[in-house]
């Protein structure tokens, strides 16, 4: 019988791989948190996920093959949050991407003054996003990842990750045009 | 390009997503389209007010050191997490991992996600490749000059026959790249009809057959075969490419060689 292929983690040169993980890894810390946080919208359970995640990925830091750590740890970091978000909250309301979104047309733009949005307002709608939306929008925006990567780290197709963005963004200017004609003419 | 049309893509092209033809197409469009070029306008705005506006969550300091701490208790053995209600996440970590790794190394094998990605690059190196002047880095008809030409460039040496006698006359070769990794990619003609033939290797990957599909009007096929992956991609029709995939199919298969 012929059982599946272990590897012996005593043979393993153990220092050395911490040294790589140390170098291709740990780095991309503030990557790590700010995702996480924006998925978690909370600090201390930002922390524990990367925690988490750090640990998960320094266990499978075996099938690393070199390459971008950063795309290879959000992936982790992105998984464990999901994990999180699923046993601490009430699932986020399904998505349909392949749905069209009938009103698909984008915000009046002259009612639009995002030059001088205050950030907080900003932040505000960013967290009210679903989570996915919120997802690609904080890795391109923040992390200035490519449709490419936020495609891997998100598992889905880059035409989900397009559709996602335009969507994220066209909630974001009517949320905001809202708020700034409530709260503009004050 | 209709207003629609134009719509659709105006996210991908305020990120530098398009490949150069749609986005000359999106600037034509704009030129008499006030609407979509302030859209355009929003999106930048919208860009960056958010990477402008102190949204980057910095980790506390803190962190930095409790991380090292838990990497060492992981280093030293690989103790059972207790963390979450720890088997079930970790078996859903594990699988969601082995997907990625998957993916990663074997794109043409993954159906769905993986192979819609290959085959919308496929398809943007497609058309870029009509550019003037993208089309072949090495240019000529003859198998024994393409074959060697990718020497040194790859890990790997792509099978390369001529079908000038059944109609399909190779053109040349060139290197490209499909999700993140070099491929090879020789040029054929029929008529006025381009078609690239991507070539790379699939380690570990059992034979699969054709999958066919359709994308912006463009026919595509794919395979796995000794070892390969092959993706054909043509404005030529479905029937005559079949034809030609056939051949490609029954042609000699080269070894990969050793990494």
């Amino acid at each position: 019988m012929v059982g599946p292929v272990q590897i012996d983690r005593g043979t393993l040169p153990e220092q050395s791989k911490l040294a790589r993980f140390e170098l291709s890894v740990v780095p991309h810390m503030g990557a790590a948190y700010n995702l996480a946080r924006w998925l978690t919208r909370n600090n201390h359970d930002a922390e524990d996920v990367v925690q988490e995640a750090y640990m998960r990925a320094y266990r499978f830091f075996d099938g690393f093959h070199g390459g971008d750590g950063r795309t290879w740890l959000l992936a982790i970091v992105r998984n464990t949050c999901y994990t999180w978000l699923q046993q601490n909250r009430k699932p986020s309301v399904e998505l349909e991407d392949d749905i069209p979104e009938l009103d698909s047309g984008r915000s009046n733009p002259e009612a639009l003054l995002l030059r001088d949005m205050e950030s907080e307002l900003l932040r505000q709608a960013l967290d009210n996003l679903p989570v996915e939306y919120r997802e690609a929008i904080v890795l391109r925006e923040l992390e200035g990842l490519s449709y490419k990567e936020i495609s891997t780290i998100a598992g889905v197709p880059m035409g989900t990750v397009m559709s996602r963005l335009a969507r994220a963004r066209s909630r974001l200017e009517k949320g905001l045009t809202k708020r700034a004609r409530q709260g503009g003419a004050a | 390009m209709s207003c629609d049309d134009a719509h659709m893509l105006l996210d991908a092209y305020a990120d530098g997503e398009l490949d150069l033809v749609r986005s000359v197409e999106i600037e034509k469009h704009m030129e008499g389209c006030q609407a979509c070029a302030r859209a355009v306008e929003n999106l930048r705005a919208l860009g960056s007010a958010m990477r402008s506006g102190g949204l980057y969550y910095e980790p506390p300091a803190s962190l930095g050191p409790r991380l090292e701490k838990a990497m060492q208790r992981v280093g030293r053995s690989e103790s059972r997490p207790k963390r979450f209600g720890w088997q079930l996440i970790a078996l859903a970590a594990s699988l969601l991992l082995a997907v990625y790794f998957v993916a990663r190394l074997s794109p043409g094998t993954v159906r769905d996600a993986s192979s819609n990605l290959v085959a919308q690059e496929a398809l943007d190196s497609h058309l870029r490749s009509l550019m003037p002047g993208h089309l072949t880095d090495v240019q000529s008809t003859d198998q024994h000059t393409v074959k060697p030409w990718f020497n040194g460039k790859l890990d790997y040496s792509p099978p390369v026959t001529d079908f000038a006698q059944q109609g399909f006359p190779l053109t040349g070769g060139r290197l490209d790249s499909l999700t993140g990794r070099a491929v090879a990619v020789l040029v054929y003609q029929r008529r006025q009809h381009l078609i690239n033939v991507y070539v790379w290797p699939a380690p570990g990957s059992a034979d699969a057959g054709a999958g066919e599909s359709v994308r912006q009007g463009y026919n595509m096929i794919r395979w796995t075969r000794g070892g390969m992956n092959w993706w054909v991609v043509s404005d030529l029709n479905s029937g005559e490419l079949n034809g030609f995939a056939n051949l490609l199919r029954a042609a000699p298969a080269s070894v990969p060689a050793a990494p």
